[in-house]
Formats: C-alpha cells, structure tokens, sequence
C-alpha cells in the first residue's frame, strides 16, 4: 500500500477510491472510530483494547518536535510536516519520489480520551499514540449481591 | 534488418523471473529521492520500521540491492480495527556504473530513512584541461 508517492501528498487517485470503499467496510465492521479525513497521510492504524486505542502511523524522516499531536474530547489531530530538502549550486535530482509538505488527519474516537494519560513514541519512523478512555466514562461492572 | 528485431524481442520475453522470497510476506519498494552532487550520488528511501539491525546492502557486480525486513506490529491485549497501512519488507535494487566507487559507500539509517552516500571513482570528476598555446 506505501507506494512511492510522486511530489506532493495524498495517494493516487485510485487509491483514494479503495480508501473510501475501505473506509465504508470498516465503518460498518466498527462504528466507533470514523476518520473525517479519510485517506489522507499519513496513513493510520487503529488498535482497540475494548477500552483503550493505539493509533499508528508510519511518518518516516520526520523531527518529532515538529510534529503536532492533540486531542480534544474525543477528537485527535495528527498534524506536521516533512520539508523537501533543499538542494545546493551544483545539486540535481535524479529522482524525486519521496513525498513532502504539509499533513494532517482527524480521528474521532469512539470515547472521551483521558488527555493526561496519553503517550506518544516515535521510533524507526512509527508514530505511536496510546490513548486510554476516560475512567469514569468506562462501563462499570455491576455485581449482584446474593441474599 | 528484420530479423534482428524479432531476435531482440524474443530475448527480451525470455528474462529470467525475479527469485521468489522464502519468506511469504508482502514485499514494498521503498521511495527514494536520489541526488547527485559533485562528488557524489546521495540516495535516500523511506522505510518505516527498519533500524541498522534490520537494513541489508548488498552490492553484487553493478547491482545495489537494498532490503529491510519489518516485524508486524502487535500490541498486547489490543487487536486491530481499522487498517489503511500494511507492514512488510522493503526492496529495492539499482544499476550502478563504473563511475560509483564501490569501496566506499557509507550507508546510515535514521528515523525510518535510508541513506546513502555513493561517492563518485575518481576518473569520471570532471577535469580541466588546460589549452596550450601553440
């Protein structure tokens, strides 16, 4: 699915189309999580723990400190961008496949996120955002007393 | 004439298949921008999930072959529920010529991005030559 992308972001037009198709199976399959910017980069993998999510992205040869991660409620925003690299007097490019400039994704989350408790990692270009569920959001087992 | 059209054609179909892999995994070919400077050609490839364990460079005659094999991600007592990435092996290869110095390619990985430095041999940099005067 990563294939090169030539100049710009974004996927080849058909891909967008296998994006939403896909987007619309896995609405159905699992109806908390939808992602109002479907198919844009970077691309996004969501775990689920019941209660928690781990989302995943592969955003290789990015600073990390330049990358925006945010959540409010139950929305989370990715953002940041990937610079072209500038070329010297003398520099020419051979080939240019790698995609740059400016990114952004939304994801709605199927709860209220506890923002104190989310953790991010970003190694061997994975982006990695762990975000638990709001404790008091979380169903509460309810135990029957016997007589 | 004619036949040596039809001779060259039929060789083309006659290429060898590419090996298979041993393992069944999907396979990417990783982008990659290449940048030639004066005294070199600088290639780097995106591949997320690889480090320096996990990046294989091989050089064999005038063939630069770059791998990298990725683990797929699993994170205990999570499953997966949405999926827009699939994570695999990466690969790629590229003709060198002579004009690449084969001993000394430096080669670094960093943030998921391959790079490499493939120095230019000495004879092919450009020389002056000085006109005499007769």
């Amino acid at each position: 699915m990563l294939r090169p992308i030539v100049r710009g972001l974004g996927w080849p037009p058909d891909m967008w189309r296998d994006m939403g198709r896909m987007q619309r199976e896995m609405n159905r399959l699992f109806p908390g999580i939808t992602l109002p910017s479907s198919g844009g980069y970077p691309a996004l993998n969501v775990w689920s723990s019941g209660d928690d999510v781990i989302v995943t992205a592969e955003l290789p040869g990015i600073t990390p400190e330049k990358l925006d991660i945010a959540v409010e409620g139950d929305m989370l925003s990715i953002s940041g961008s990937r610079a072209l690299p500038e070329l010297k007097e003398g520099e020419a490019y051979h080939r240019q496949e790698r995609s740059h400039g400016r990114f952004k994704r939304l994801v709605q989350l199927p709860f209220r996120a506890d923002t104190g408790k989310i953790a991010a990692t970003y190694e061997r270009g994975v982006l990695c955002i762990s975000i638990p569920r709001i404790e008091e959001d979380k169903p509460k087992k309810i135990e029957i007393r016997g007589e | 004439m004619a036949d040596t059209m039809k001779e060259l054609e039929t060789k083309k179909e006659k290429r060898p298949m590419e090996p298979e892999w041993t393992r069944d995994r999907r396979v990417y070919i990783p982008p990659v921008d290449i940048v030639e400077t004066q005294d070199t050609i600088e290639l780097s490839a995106d591949m997320s999930g690889v480090d320096e364990t996990s990046v294989t460079i091989t050089l064999e005659g005038d063939v630069l072959m770059i791998t990298g094999s990725v683990e797929p991600a699993t994170y205990e007592g999570y499953r997966l529920v949405y999926n827009e990435y699939d994570i695999g092996d990466y690969r790629r290869s590229f003709n060198l010529s002579d004009t690449i110095d084969h001993d000394s390619i430096e080669a670094t990985v960093k943030n998921g991005v391959l790079r490499l430095r493939l120095p230019k041999a000495e004879p092919v940099k450009p020389k002056k030559i000085t006109v005499k005067s007769g």
